[in-house]
């Protein structure tokens, strides 16, 4: 069988591993699909083509060098190409975030997470496109320009890492990594079509993603297959003594085998509060409902659940997360990183930068975050969000007593077009308004496709588990892939 | 109108730790480090980077909560701090707010009033701020900054507001600032900054129990410049009720070249730190072994060590004042008074010896005392050979200036290098008397025409001729006898 760039990730491993294809050919192959397809979809902010190939090289020399030596180890994700949004740091690489404020920001160290996969082996062709800061749900928020959705370019992507979103979808890489603070995995994961993994908060280090709303960052993956996931979230997860809210639980091999069996009798929960949302689309309703049929004939019991504080998700996180993000975004003065707006005194150059390279969905927040914070304000605000979230994580304890792992919509709809939203901020937050109580209670999420609309436009589903569960929710979503082909489905401007 | 000083004080000690609070950067000597040398992507703040707290920091902090006899949180927060200033590199300052690491603890002080305790309210973690230096170049004012400082571990220490006078004020600063140094976490250098001061200071009615508008006083960075604003502060502000007029809350600063409190800059007073949970630490908790642990490990604290040994060496307040100021000291002290006794040397002769003597010659060689080149056997041992009478007083003393001349010896070997055994023979005492007194017959004339003054020339005149090392009492006495037998 030859070689091409719409094999899984284990199809590419076992072809460089056999020889039937060199690591320089597959990063050509997706380099050449980058150079195609960039100019339409604009998934990437900086692309490296020339390190990417040399890399390749040296992961093809040592693929040959231990030929010879049969009893050597090589890393197992060895001379295979992936991005990587471009607000986790890879040293060497920019760093802006979707940013001007962090415009030409090279960061001296490495992220643990992608650090990990480097040490697997993985070449790094690229730094994807985001919401400044991952402030957004469509990457319309990006400094540099918003990407477009490959199932249809008048359309966006989803966001924050939209940008992952699309090169996965469009196969210009067979994986990408994602950060998910309200849904920024799942739901351009969703828009795309393809599957996309947050993990249990604590799980993956955090040390050297930029931190948007630290108590709720998450560092995932998106690929088209929930296969594919799999290996690079057992090599990212893990304890790592440079972030202290990263567990030290050992992480258990996922064992896909006979995934498809192990459905039977597993308790699907169907929390009734996702199903109900004003102006759902109902396309999504009834793929969701069709999906967790079909998990019911591979032998799942399903159940219906509630999530009684479900509808207080999104009031409580454009608390907290603005007012974490208020602070992690105040050492963006204009001194240290990126362009500076000079003035005579230097608190104006500090008033100036931040006034005039910060975008506005960017500053709204700041200024959220910062009222809500403030003498007076505190109680009624910072303080009562915290109560509240305290109840979401009990809605999902109690729920977890009852199922074992939970099915949902993503997204109330599928992707809207480019600019739809853009002048209405509640509109858009309301995208995530699925995707955010996951993030509030700390538990995994794993977000996959389950059919199409009318418009040929992807719809996604989700699975959430308990903390540290995301083995089951990987089990279930391949038993689906297993037996489905939505994830297969490649968009046709990528074809 | 009689008026009351109240006084609080909230102390900054830097916790001399080998790394910083959050990572991994060693803590330098901030006055002789090249700037920002000590700095690495987490304390300089660069996007992604997340504070690990150094539990060494905590372990000191536990010793100075526990010295403070305060209670320990099981359970502590971190907090951010955010305002925004250049040498701030995260814009937040991690600290520790709604719930600090210990609370409701006491400080010994001694005044000439009497020994008092000072309640402490609470004591937290936090980290230290980067310096800048402002500097004029092509008629351009820039500022530098260095970050050496940035996240060093800093420790809150902060006072009911318990003091009254300044006389209290000083015992306070001083009785913290030796049991840190007791405790091995802070240098106690005031001119390295590793200790900085804040006072608030209000006056009221004397006898009456509400509280005066009270002003803060920030960056006190000596004794001195704590003791004269406090002192500033409580004339200042009789004066004002005095003359019926209002006190202002305000902060202020000291005009050190002014020697008067100035209101700081409005813009600075305006803050809201709008505190929130640290959300990259979790909670820190102190259990009870770790607790156990840093107590079994306390040293004896300046107070308990005073009370002991003005008992155990039946010392005056003064001397065990002087002899406990520094660990170092009192553990010297101790070893010498205790190898001294077993030779049957009095107490009383150590503490001479160590306070006097010893005290002399480290001052006069700018040396501490755990550079001294005698040992406190050694010490012990010299004492007790003037004790025996082996060496005079004088012929001691040069066997000390020896020893740190050399740099170290045994105080009988270079008693017996220098020639300087004491001589009590009595026969050969006879002889260099009968010697003194023939070449000297006006002295003995006036002597027995009664004018006794005389004798204590005849007795240098013995001691010379004895270079030093004669017995003076055995001199004394045979001069006597040898006069009285001239009377005829
Ligand atoms: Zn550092």
């Amino acid at each position: 069988m030859t070689w091409t760039p719409f094999a899984s990730v284990a199809e590419t491993l076992r072809a460089l591993e056999s020889g039937a294809v060199s690591s320089e050919e597959v990063t050509r192959a997706y380099l050449e699909r980058i150079a195609n397809l960039e100019g339409r979809v604009h998934a990437f902010l900086s692309v490296y083509p020339d390190e990417a190939l040399a890399a390749a090289r040296a992961a093809d020399a040592r693929r040959m060098a231990a030929r010879r030596h049969p009893d050597e180890t090589l890393p197992p994700l060895l001379g295979l190409p992936i991005a990587v949004k471009d607000v986790l740091a890879v040293r060497g690489m920019t760093l802006t975030c979707g940013s001007r404020i962090l415009e030409g920001f090279v960061p001296p160290y490495t992220a643990t997470a992608v650090q990990r996969l480097l040490d697997a082996g993985v070449i790094i062709v690229g730094k994807t496109n985001t919401d400044e800061f991952a402030m957004g749900s469509s990457t319309e928020n990006s400094a540099y320009g918003p990407t477009h959705n490959p199932w249809d370019l008048s359309r966006v992507p989803g966001g924050s890492s939209g940008g992952s979103a699309a090169a996965v979808a469009a196969r210009m890489v067979p994986v990408a990594l994602g950060t998910d603070t309200g849904g920024s995995v799942r739901q351009p994961a969703s828009y795309t079509g393809v599957s996309g993994l947050k993990p249990t908060y604590g799980r993956v280090s955090r040390y050297g993603l930029v931190a948007y709303g630290s108590s709720l960052d998450t560092v995932g993956v998106l690929a088209p297959a929930v296969a594919d996931l799999v290996p690079f979230f057992t090599l990212m997860a893990g304890h790592d003594p440079r972030d202290a809210t990263s567990m030290d639980l050992p992480v258990p091999a996922v064992d896909l085998t006979d995934a498809v069996e192990a459905v039977q009798g597993l308790r699907v929960g169907l929390p009734k509060e996702y199903f109900l949302a004003e102006g759902m689309q109902p396309e999504v309703v009834q793929a969701v409902q069709a999906a967790v049929r079909h998990l019911e004939t591979l032998g799942a019991q399903v159940v219906e659940v509630s999530l009684p504080h479900t509808e207080y998700a999104l009031p409580v996180y454009y608390i907290i997360a603005p007012s974490e993000a208020s602070a992690n975004l105040a050492r963006y003065d204009g001194i240290r990183y990126g362009p500076r707006v000079g003035a005579a005194r230097m608190w104006d150059v500090f008033y100036r930068t931040r006034g005039r390279l910060f975008g506005p969905e960017v500053k709204r927040r700041i200024m959220l975050g910062t009222y809500a914070l403030s003498a007076g304000y505190y109680d009624a605000y910072y303080a009562q969000a915290q109560k509240v979230r305290t109840l979401l994580k009990r809605d999902f304890e109690r729920a977890f007593e009852q199922v074992d792992l939970l099915a949902a919509p993503v997204a109330p709809s599928t992707a809207f077009k480019l600019g739809e939203k853009t002048e209405d901020p509640l509109a858009m937050y309301l995208e995530d308004v699925f995707t955010l109580p996951a993030n509030l209670a700390g538990v995994p999420g794993l977000a996959f496709p389950v059919g199409f609309d009318e418009q040929g436009l992807p719809i996604g589903m989700q699975l959430m588990g308990p903390h540290f569960r995301e083995d089951l929710l990987f089990r279930v979503a391949h038993a689906y892939q297993q037996t489905t082909d939505w994830h297969t489905r490649v968009p046709p401007v990528a074809r | 109108m009689q008026f009351e000083p109240v006084i609080g004080l909230e102390v900054h000690a830097e916790l001399q730790t080998r790394s910083k609070m959050f990572c991994a950067c060693p803590v330098v000597d901030l006055t002789t480090a090249e700037p920002n040398t000590a700095v690495c992507e987490v304390c300089a703040a660069l996007p992604g980077t997340l504070p690990v707290i150094n539990e060494q920091a905590v372990d000191y902090a536990l010793r100075v909560a526990l010295a403070l006899e305060c209670q320990v949180r099981r359970v502590s927060v971190f907090a951010r701090k955010n305002y925004f200033y250049p040498d701030l590199p995260k814009g937040y300052q991690i600290s520790q707010y709604e719930l600090p690491l210990a609370q409701h603890g006491r400080l010994w002080i001694r005044t000439s009033q009497g020994e008092r305790a000072v309640r402490i309210r609470r004591v937290h973690l936090e980290e230290d701020t980067g310096k800048l230096t402002h500097v004029q170049r092509d008629g351009e004012t820039y500022s530098l900054v260095d970050l050496n400082r940035a996240g060093v571990p800093l420790l809150e220490i902060v006072s009911e507001p318990d003091m009254h006078s300044v006389e209290e004020v000083r015992a306070y600063a001083t009785a913290l600032r030796q049991l840190l140094r007791y405790l091995g976490v802070n240098s106690g250098d005031m001119q390295k900054g590793v200790i900085r001061f804040e006072a608030n200071v209000s006056v009221r009615p004397a006898g009456s129990q509400a509280l005066g508008t009270r002003v803060e006083i920030k960056n006190l960075n000596s004794f001195r410049a704590l003791e004269e604003s406090v002192a500033y502060e409580i004339r200042r502000q009789m004066a004002v009720l005095e003359a019926g007029g209002r006190v202002e809350q305000q902060t202020l600063g000291w005009d050190e070249a002014r020697r008067r409190t100035v209101p700081q800059r409005s813009k600075e007073e305006a803050h809201d730190y709008r505190y929130f949970p640290e959300p990259d630490l979790p909670p820190l908790q102190v259990d009870d072994a770790w607790l156990e642990r840093v107590r079994a490990a306390l040293p004896e604290l300046p107070h308990a060590r005073f009370q002991r040994m003005r008992q155990a060496y039946g010392l005056t307040p003064a001397e065990a004042e002087l002899l406990t100021a520094e660990r170092a000291v009192a553990d010297y002290f101790e070893a010498a008074a205790q190898a001294a006794r077993q030779q049957g040397v009095p107490t009383k002769m150590v503490v001479n010896w160590v306070t006097g003597e010893l005290f002399g010659r480290l001052n006069r060689e700018g040396l501490r005392i755990d550079e001294a080149p005698i040992t406190p056997q050694g010490l012990a041992d010299l004492v007790a050979l003037v004790h025996r009478g082996e060496l005079n007083k004088q012929a001691g003393q040069k066997v000390l200036a020896e020893i740190f001349a050399r740099g170290g010896g045994e105080p009988r070997a270079v008693m017996e290098a220098l020639g300087l055994r004491q001589v009590s023979d009595a026969d050969q005492i006879e002889v260099w008397v009968a010697e003194v007194l023939e070449a000297h017959p006006a002295e003995v004339a006036k002597y027995l025409a009664g004018k006794e003054s005389v004798l204590n020339w005849l007795f240098g005149q013995v001691m010379r001729r004895a270079r030093g090392r004669a017995n003076p009492q055995v001199v004394r006495q045979a001069l006597r006898a040898a006069l009285e037998a001239r009377r005829g």
